[in-house]
């Protein structure tokens, strides 16, 4: 502890090559592109099937071809495209999920730690109940009434995964509500719902980015997990999960086929995480300073 | 600290009460059981002498009370395709998750707390850093591509492990690793974080200016210290178990409950989803109520706060 309190040393200038925060969203940033780029940039379509070319290893092992660069998967569909529409797919789902959860969770949040008293205890109480259920079983049951359409899969993802943004979100508001500007506006008559969307949602805005970036891998995950289980985004569309959970069969004869998006997926993960470190550093910095 | 635990039981017992709510309404709002067991149609009166038979048309309420007595009872429905006791179809397949997850769970305790505790002490060590990187990357890699991987390099890369059931000691490997690896990570970065927190408390400057050695410093004031937080990170642990075990059971085609669940979903074979709900939410309650207890021994603040 000593050696810290005597390092007088400014430490080195940040150089953007160096910066882990600009290079995890740099590559995070590229990867959601290729996404978003799939029907224009994917050789070939993401469900054509090549009988003629089932299996074909990728380029860099013996028997790959141009054609194929990632090679192809059991019934002859082109692992490049798909994973292309598999990033679009999975991002595409868990984004909205998210969306929906923030959105529950905000609302909650900002109705509990305005109203107080027992509607707020009867709401946290709700909260405190459902981080405690497990959110894959609630998922499942879903998923089992309603069907595995991609609807439900959204659905349900919100419906899980509220309780911590109602969390922040109401401890931010009893933060918020005793602030001199908040107490002044409402002094001089202004509507609930006036300071609700001028005084509380803006302040509430940047703590709510950073933890929905922290939590955005997960949701991908939960999203790729199911879909993996076969209970989750189905056949023909491409989802990285699906594609792991179709290539499970074929791991000795065709790793690729589960192998590439896997590491798609760990990719992804990892520059989210990495991004989100970094980012938390930063923030410590700042605040140190 | 009786009221403590008194609102800890209460809050349990709501979060059971929401659960048994919702399987109720998982089983009966799933459409008519017989549109599953017979696809080809059923005539008009042949379904309403089912409906009778499973008192499908009394309303809610009377059902949700049949549905109560009958589970006190013991009878927690059978399965619409074997017509197998739900509850017996977990249990069979009890003993292959309980070996596995609970293998997992002791190698991730073994591993992960001097693992983190050693990061946490030697904190300018290149090897405390490199544990750090790898807890990092364990913590990023979800079940099933880390169980993939697994079986490429050990199962067909080197030939070394079996990939698929339990039929010996070695088929057991594979499945705990994948399973313990990302409890390792878990484990390790909060053993750290925790322990870290506890060196710049100032009673461990006291045992300092005390002339205490380093290594009873560590062991009486700091890990000490460092282990109760990290019970409520083992309660979550042993909750992410549960989903995890259903992962690696599809990837190494383990004969296990998550294999149940995850088909009880897929044929919306409703009973036996139901149970397989009721006893796992059953299983995380409980142990976060036991957490709970444990805290209340361990900690006297807690204890007091209450």
């Amino acid at each position: 502890m000593t050696d810290r309190m005597l390092d007088f040393a400014q430490p080195a200038p940040r150089r953007w090559w160096t910066d882990r925060l600009v290079l995890s969203l740099a590559g995070l940033a590229v990867i959601i592109l290729l996404g978003l780029a799939a029907p224009l940039i994917a050789p070939h379509d993401p469900n054509a099937t090549n009988l003629l070319r089932r299996m074909a290893p990728p380029i860099w092992l013996a028997g790959g071809t141009w054609d194929n660069l990632l090679g192809t998967d059991q019934i002859g569909r082109d692992l490049l495209s798909r994973t292309f529409y598999g990033i679009r797919t999975s991002f595409a789902i868990a984004a909205i999920g998210l969306v929906f959860s923030a959105v529950l969770g905000v609302g909650i949040g900002v109705v509990s730690g305005l109203a107080a008293g027992w509607t707020d205890r009867i709401l946290m109480m709700l909260v405190d109940v459902f981080i405690s259920l497990p959110n894959l079983l609630l998922i499942l049951c879903g998923i089992a009434v309603l069907g595995t359409q991609a609807w439900v899969l959204v659905v349900m993802i919100g419906l899980v995964r509220w309780e911590s943004y109602a969390r922040l979100v109401r401890g931010q508001v009893l933060v918020l509500r005793e602030l001199g500007y908040v107490e002044t506006a409402r002094v001089l008559g202004a509507s609930r719902l006036w300071i609700v969307t001028r005084h509380i949602l803006p302040n509430l805005a940047s703590p709510l980015i950073v933890i929905l970036t922290l939590s955005f891998p997960g949701v991908l995950l939960m999203e790729a997990g199911l879909s993996f289980l076969g209970v989750g985004v189905q056949p023909p569309t491409a989802s990285l999960g699906r594609m792991i959970g179709d290539g499970r069969n074929h791991l000795i004869s065709a790793w690729w086929i589960s192998g590439i998006p896997s590491l798609t997926i760990v990719a992804i993960t990892l520059l989210f995480q990495i991004a989100g470190d970094a980012l938390r550093d930063r923030l410590d910095e700042v605040n140190h300073d | 600290m009786l009221r403590f635990l008194g609102f800890r039981v209460v809050r349990a017992l709501v979060t059971m009460a929401i659960v048994l709510v919702i399987a109720f309404l998982t089983l009966r709002f799933s459409g008519e059981p017989f549109d599953a067991m017979y696809p080809e149609g059923l005539p008009v009166e042949m379904q309403d002498a089912l409906r009778e038979e499973w008192n499908l048309n009394l309303p809610m309420h009377v059902q949700f009370e049949l549905y109560i007595r009958s589970m006190l009872r013991g009878d927690f429905g059978r399965s619409i395709f074997t017509n197998e006791e739900a509850w017996r179809m977990y249990a069979d397949r009890m003993p292959a998750t309980l070996s596995v997850g609970g293998l997992a769970l002791l190698l991730a305790i073994v591993i992960g707390i001097p693992m983190g505790a050693y990061a946490a002490l030697h904190r300018e060590n290149r090897a405390a850093r490199a544990v750090m990187w790898l807890a990092f990357l364990g913590y990023a890699v979800p079940h099933f591509v880390l169980g993939i991987g697994l079986v490429l390099i050990f199962g067909f890369y080197w030939r070394l492990l079996p990939t698929t059931g339990l039929g010996t000691g070695w088929h057991y490997i594979l499945p705990v690793m994948t399973l313990a690896i990302p409890m390792i990570a878990a484990i390790a970065r909060f053993m750290r974080a925790a322990m870290l927190d506890a060196v710049s408390q100032a009673h461990v400057m006291t045992a300092q200016s005390k002339g205490l050695t380093d290594g009873r410093i560590a062991r009486w004031h700091v890990l000490r210290n460092a282990v109760v937080p990290l019970m409520t990170v083992l309660g979550l642990e042993v909750a992410g178990l549960l989903n995890g075990s259903i992962f690696v059971e599809a990837v190494f085609s383990l004969p296990g409950v998550g294999r149940v669940l995850v088909s009880s979903v897929l044929d919306r074979d409703f009973a036996v989803l139901q149970f397989g709900v009721l006893a796992y939410a059953a299983i995380i309650v409980a142990v976060n109520l036991v957490v709970d207890v444990m805290y209340t021994i361990a900690d006297p603040r807690v204890r007091l706060e209450a």
